[in-house]
């Protein structure tokens, strides 16, 4: 087990910047989530880790190894990947001693390597079967089984997920947390699954174009995103941004909030956005509904209510914004009926409108008080 | 109305499938059966077609005859040289071309096809000239080589398209689990190229086991057997002929029949 250091890791495709920079430092044994859409390079960073890519500036380091510039087998990783790449033309035993194999174990260890790993993932009963008999879900079974059975430092997986169904995936995802919990070992978990990142993650780091825009445990990245970027990626509905104009009482605390439909009292801190073009950003679960007008609710114009079972999705119109606001399943508004929106003021994110990060006001506050996540 | 028209359409096409295979295998049945007939069967006019006397006779003619199993051994060797060769140049060539990005690529690949657009009879001079000179004229390894020389673009092609159809992502998970890039290629490449590496070693055999122009053309006394027998062509007797076919389609016959399977797999794939 080992701790990992990116350190100024630059990766170039041609002109392109496939990873523009990146420091990130991965403590021993814990469960980090490379998140952010297509192309922004993060199977590229984990396969720089992997020794599968050379890193064009920065360095690597895996334990306190300096590993920039081994060959992939001498990394002591373990890779499980997007198509699962289990070997065809071997039955799923010598898949999985495959590595065990390559570092020379004695038979008798290897055969308990390997029955051990299978039990784990549930596939003792698949041991002589070759890759064709398998379904999907159990060759992802097989490609986890074959990375856990070799002793590595490091677990890297590669959207090991992605090409499941979605009931299979589901299940999966639980199953695979417990399992890596009782392994203890450092991971890294690529994918683009905003979900899978939330449910499994010890800490995310988000990436986009290259970077990483935020590191933080899923609460934090969930409720406190860094940019507009952040907010917009994370999160089913994404943060809703309306554009603002605060106007301060001159004390740099309290102040009016303007918005295109209507204005809204602020009562905290709002010394810190005084000269910036405003977002207001806030979560659909965060704004309040009610069906009357009173002190402090901003009006809105119900467009479609989409029930969804555990809860309602209501597109509304506020001004010039549209919203997603999510309400009880026990609440339906028509279409084209007027809602009041309640905008906690501790419950919205200021975001610079023209460089769209995060501005920080100091009374921000979480869904829950006991926003602590113990790793 | 349309069942009718559906069925039709599969009438005339087994039809034509019919009508193809026949073309095809009429003169490989009637080599056959002339083959293993009596020397007057093999005369005999109006033709036998259920042939009702088998016998060895028109094959031992041919077997007897001066030169024929030398020069079938003779064959066999260039055969197995032009395959080892091949494929050991071939498979690796064809590898780098699937895995690897490099300058030249394209202008290789179409270098590769180019050569055989050029006819042999346009090179034979030339190619004669330049083997007297370096003194392999008249050898099987000269045989052999030019036998490469005529196989080699295409497996190289063939064995390209064969790892480019191979997930690069099996080698990778191989070199994650401790193999360095040759083992990764040895032990799940390779093994996975393996019908295809069948196929072309198939595509070789035919083709330098019916080669008659540079044989003829390269050799004087160490003839392979399509050369010898075109030497002999004019002089032989019907039997002699007839036996002598036999010996060059049956071999590839034999080798296709039991290889079909891979050469359709692989061969599809590359056609995808």
């Amino acid at each position: 087990m080992a701790e990992i250091r990116f350190e100024g890791v630059r990766k170039n495709f041609g002109k392109f910047a496939a990873v523009d920079g990146v420091d990130l430092v991965v403590d021993d044994r814990e469960f980090v989530v490379l998140l952010g859409p297509s192309g922004c390079g993060k199977t590229t960073l984990l396969r720089c880790l992997a020794g599968l890519e050379r890193v064009d500036e920065g360095r690597v380091f895996i334990g306190d190894r300096d590993a920039t510039d081994l060959p992939p087998r001498r990394r002591r990783i373990a890779m499980v990947f997007q198509s699962y790449a289990v070997f065809p033309h071997m039955k799923v035993y010598d898949n999985i001693a495959f590595g065990l194999r390559m570092q020379k174990e004695k038979k008798a260890a290897i055969d308990e390597r390997v029955t051990s790993s299978a039990e784990l993932l549930h596939i003792e009963e698949l041991l002589d079967r070759y890759s064709s008999q398998l379904s999907g879900g159990q060759r992802q079974r097989v490609a986890v089984a074959r990375a856990i059975a070799t002793t590595a430092d490091v677990l890297l997986m590669d959207e090991p997920l992605s090409n499941l169904d979605a009931l299979l995936r589901l299940e999966m995802r639980a199953e695979l947390k417990t399992l890596l919990q009782t392994l203890d070992a450092t991971t890294i978990y690529v994918t683009h699954d905003q979900i899978e990142a939330l449910s499994m993650g010890d800490r995310i780091a988000v990436m986009n174009k290259g970077r990483i825009v935020q590191l933080g445990n899923p609460l934090e990245v969930y409720d406190n995103p860094a940019d507009t970027f952040v907010g917009g990626f994370i999160g089913n509905p994404p943060m809703n941004f309306l554009e603002a104009e605060v106007v301060g009482n001159g004390s740099g605390s309290g102040g009016v909030a303007k918005l295109s439909g209507g204005s809204l009292e602020l009562t905290g801190e709002t010394a810190a956005l005084a000269g910036h073009n405003l977002l207001l950003g806030i979560r659909a679960e965060a704004i309040g509904v009610e069906t009357s007008a009173a002190d402090g609710l901003v009006r809105a114009t119900v467009i479609v209510l989409e029930p969804l079972g555990s809860h309602n999705l209501l597109t509304v119109r506020c001004g010039e914004d549209t919203l997603k606001v999510s309400v009880q399943p026990d609440l339906f508004p028509t279409a084209g009926s007027d809602v009041w929106l309640r905008l906690e003021p501790a419950r919205i994110r200021w975001m610079d409108r023209d460089t769209g990060t995060a501005i920080r006001t100091g009374t921000e506050a979480f869904a829950t008080d006991t926003a602590v996540v113990t790793s | 109305m349309a069942l009718p028209r559906i069925r039709i359409g599969r009438a005339l096409a087994y039809l034509a499938a019919i009508a193809i295979s026949a073309f095809i295998l009429a003169p490989i049945y009637l080599i056959t059966i002339s083959a293993f007939s009596s020397f007057d069967a093999v005369y005999e006019y109006p033709k036998n077609l259920v042939p009702s006397d088998l016998s060895m006779e028109s094959m031992n003619i041919f077997l007897d005859s001066d030169g024929v199993k030398e020069s079938l051994l003779r064959s066999v060797y260039v055969a197995g040289l032009t395959i080892v060769a091949c494929l050991a140049i071939g498979t690796p060539a064809g590898y780098a071309i699937a895995r690897f990005t490099f300058k030249g690529s394209n202008p290789f690949q179409l270098a590769l096809v180019s050569t055989r657009a050029f006819p042999l009879i346009i090179i034979a001079v030339p190619l004669a000239v330049t083997y007297l000179r370096v003194g392999i004229d008249d050898t099987i390894y000269g045989v052999a080589m030019a036998h490469v020389a005529f196989t080699l673009p295409l497996t190289v092609l063939v064995m390209a398209s064969v790892f480019a159809s191979i997930s690069y992502e099996l080698e990778e998970a191989a070199m994650t689990l401790g193999c360095g890039r040759l083992s990764a290629f040895r032990r799940v490449a390779l093994p996975l190229a393996l019908p295809g590496v069948a196929a072309s070693a198939i595509f070789v055999f035919v083709t330098t086991w019916n080669e008659v122009f540079a044989a003829a053309l390269l050799t004087f006394t160490n003839r392979t057997l399509p050369a010898q027998m075109l030497a002999a062509l004019d002089t032989s007797p019907l039997p002699y002929r007839l036996a002598g076919g036999f010996f060059l389609l049956a071999p590839a016959l034999v080798v296709i029949f039991l290889i079909r399977r891979y050469l359709l797999t692989t061969w599809g794939r590359v056609a995808r």
